[in-house]
């Protein structure tokens, strides 16, 4: 299963140089850790341990305090995702349309349950919280584009789509 | 001057929809037809009807296009724009009546509505503070700054009765009240905007965000005057990149303008406005939580005493408000009380926003009057439910509220109603559910939510709740017992009564309401080992009626388990042998019945 086994860490020297900038921007703000830790992730795409060190210690502030907020918020992960994040919107008004039965088919298309990776990286299943398109009820998400008033007929499709 | 606009929805709805693509070729056409200084394309908020999208309005017509596609934009341009011909087939069909096209106020839509946080979106371009200013925007804030003193403001906000639009409908003029008075050390104090709208299926404060972002920016600065405090900060989901971006492109806008930062309107009040992000944690709605979160710390709540209005964000005193409350603010400001008042209930002023989704015609957002009921809110601005389907329930209030059965369709909404019949305000999302939805599963997939959003500070939510998702289960897979029902009544009072926040004690709602109006599905599921809906798939069996099967076989060639054979019976009249279905090996996916043409096969 290609979820969460440990990838080494490639960060490059260009993103390190970005994360010490932006840390040494905001590091007096009030509050900073989360939008510092919201830019780490846009610069690395996820948060490994590496990552959350170099915080710490910029921040002068303990690897506990770090790693309890990163693994407290959904948003930040520990692991890199899959080239594409698919996300099925599991919101009240999506879920009584049946996004459920879309999210079974997806991880059954996949061969992946929610929160893993395909193992050619290419795709990460995950569920949403509403996104706020209820009126296209039942919807999922590929990165930035968003697919509305599924069936389950639509998912092989929309997976072919992105397969290339 | 343009002789003609073109209002197209930028809200999050219409985008998904691909609304971008139909502006990007609306200007195309223009240009393309020599029109670009006569027809002018104004991106707006939620115009409210989202089902429809993606939406164009042309004015000074009125004449509104619904599901238009890029392809129809041409159209439009050279027939409606250019030889003032409406293109009748886009036309929302509500508004075509006698062949005559109606203005869309007039619809069943929008006539019942009162739009007051609403009034701005899907009106002006949300990205141009000129355009917020030509409606009286900022009117509010200089008539504040110059004319009135503090305690007159709270005075104000206090006898309009306006309460909290997030959920619990605290008074809001009393929380303003105790952050002016309470502490008077002259330190600072802080405004927060909650914009972690996390209820699924309400989506009003993001609908602002995007639609009117500087109606917040104003009723946060009127509130830092009225309390003494210098600094907002608004707490938004990261998941509303729009919102995001709208906003801050009118804090920009505000400080170029000098309605942010030092010295506003030459009053001396000093006034600025950060955004924080949030992370996809849903007890950050929470308003300790909520402050915890942007003091850079996991998103836990703190106990209550000290309330934030003594004790809030950074140790210091603190109002919070949500979106929807603030959008009210300038308006009675300007309007005055008695305006405010007298739309509404005796104890529930001015209007609600609600979210309609699921099982109804006109999915999308409505403005109502406080008092309206849920059958004018359902049957007639929501247009009913598709497919000639009955209602059963509509869920408001989200994980923490309950479901309202039928029997109480005619009651007027407001906070105080809906708590009486077992559910509440909530943020305004309304969720409306037909035959087809078996109300123990909505009770558990709202437990499954809350069980996965439970912070784990406390161990009535963290553990309750997990305990009383797996009795709920056993009720779903027909392994509970009567006793297993009872437990779990006593478990949601236990959960209720014992846990920090407003999460895990609002969690159980949604059992509690269904086991209320919805029993006897429970009991169907423990006794009868049925669930009446036909959705929980342990319980449900597929058979063929024999006597309606021609014997087609596209059955048989759809199922992914081979569960599908043939019989020795011909039914009279028809061909083929029918067909069976082997429950043993049949896996309940329901492909079968998708593909019978003939409504032979059945699942109950």
């Amino acid at each position: 299963m290609a979820k969460n086994i440990a990838i080494p860490f490639k960060g490059t020297a260009e993103q390190e140089a970005l994360l010490r900038q932006v840390i040494a921007e905001h590091k007096s703000d009030k509050g900073a850790l989360m939008p510092i830790l919201q830019k780490a992730q846009e610069i690395y795409g996820y948060l490994p341990v590496e990552v959350q060190k170099i915080i710490a210690t910029e921040m002068d502030i303990s690897m506990e305090k770090v790693y309890g907020v990163v693994t407290f918020y959904s948003q930040f992960s520990l692991y890199p995702k899959g080239e594409y994040t698919i996300s099925v919107c599991l919101g009240t008004a999506c879920y009584v349309k049946g996004s459920g039965d879309i999210f079974d088919k997806l991880s059954e298309v996949l061969g992946i349950k929610g929160g893993e990776t395909t193992p050619d990286g290419k795709f990460t299943l995950v569920d949403c919280r509403c996104i706020g398109a209820c009126g296209l009820a039942p919807v999922l998400t590929v990165n930035d584009d968003v697919y509305g008033r599924l069936t389950v007929k639509d998912v092989e499709d929309i997976i072919a789509k992105y397969k290339g | 001057m343009y002789r003609s606009h073109i209002l197209v929805c930028g809200g999050t709805g219409c985008t998904s929809s691909g609304s971008q693509a139909i502006i990007d070729k609306f200007n195309y056409e223009l240009a393309k037809n020599g029109l670009e200084n006569e027809v002018q394309v104004v991106k707006t908020g939620c115009h409210g009807l989202c089902a429809l999208g993606p939406i164009a309005i042309v004015y000074p017509e009125g004449t509104f296009y619904s599901m238009i596609k890029v392809d129809d934009v041409e159209e439009i341009v050279t027939e409606h724009l250019l030889k003032g011909r409406v293109v009748t087939r886009l036309v929302y069909d509500e508004t075509v009546k006698d062949d005559k096209i109606t203005s869309i106020a007039d619809t069943d839509f929008y006539r019942k509505q009162k739009r007051i946080a609403l009034r701005n979106c899907g009106v002006i371009n949300p990205e141009d503070i000129e355009e917020y200013i030509g409606t009286r925007g900022y009117e509010a804030l200089g008539k504040v700054l110059t004319e009135m003193t503090p305690d007159e403001v709270v005075d104000t906000i206090l006898a309009s009765g306006l309460r909290g639009r997030g959920g619990a409908g605290f008074p809001t003029g009393r929380k303003w009240q105790l952050a002016k008075d309470l502490v008077k050390d002259g330190g600072q104090k802080y405004v927060c905007c909650n914009a972690d709208e996390g209820d699924p299926g309400a989506f009003m404060d993001r609908s602002v965000l995007e639609g009117d972002p500087h109606a917040l920016i104003e009723a946060m600065a009127i509130a830092g005057y009225a309390i003494g405090a210098s600094q907002g900060y608004v707490y938004v989901r990261a998941e509303y990149p729009i919102a995001v971006r709208r906003l801050e492109i009118a804090i920009e806008q505000a400080h170029e303008y000098g309605l942010l930062g030092k010295d506003i309107f030459g009053t001396g009040f000093d006034f600025d406005i950060g955004i924080r992000l949030g992370a996809g944690a849903f007890v950050c709605g929470e308003e300790t939580a909520l402050m915890t979160s942007i003091e850079g710390n996991r998103g836990e709540p703190r106990p209550r005493p000290p309330f934030p209005a003594v004790k809030g964000l950074f140790e210091r005193p603190t109002v919070l408000n949500n979106v929807e409350t603030y959008a009210n603010i300038p308006q009675i400001i300007l309007n005055g009380v008695e305006w405010f008042t007298s739309m509404g209930t005796e104890k529930s002023k001015g209007t609600k926003v609600f979210a309609l989704g699921g099982k109804i015609n006109n999915t999308g957002l409505v403005e109502v009057p406080m008092g309206t009921t849920l059958r004018e809110i359902v049957e007639e601005i929501g247009g009913g439910i598709p497919n000639g389907k009955k209602f059963k329930a509509a869920q408001t209030g989200g994980p923490s509220g309950g479901c309202i059965s039928a029997e109480n369709l005619d009651v007027p909404i407001d906070y105080d109603n809906l708590l009486a019949i077992g559910s509440m305000m909530g943020s305004g999302g309304l969720i409306v559910m037909d035959e087809d939805n078996c109300m123990v599963d909505i009770a558990k997939f709202f437990l499954q939510f809350t069980v996965d959003e439970s912070c784990g500070k406390c161990t009535p939510c963290r553990i309750g709740t997990r305990r009383l998702l797996e009795l709920l289960d056993k009720v779903t897979k027909g392994q509970a017992t009567l006793e297993d029902i009872d437990k779990i009544e006593a478990l949601c009072y236990y959960i209720k009564d014992n846990s920090l926040c407003g999460l895990g004690q609002t969690a159980p709602n949604p059992v509690l309401s269904t086991l209320r109006y919805f029993r006897d599905e429970y009991i169907a599921h423990v006794v009868d080992k049925k669930c009446p809906a036909g959705v929980c798939k342990d319980l449900l069996s597929f058979t063929i009626d024999k006597d309606k099967c021609i014997g087609c076989g596209m059955c048989a060639k759809q199922c992914p388990a081979g569960a599908i054979s043939k019989t020795d019976y011909i039914a009279p009249g028809k061909k083929l042998p029918a067909l069976t279905i082997d429950t043993a090996k049949c896996v309940k996916c329901g492909a079968c019945i998708e593909k019978c043409k003939f409504g032979a096969i059945e699942k109950k």
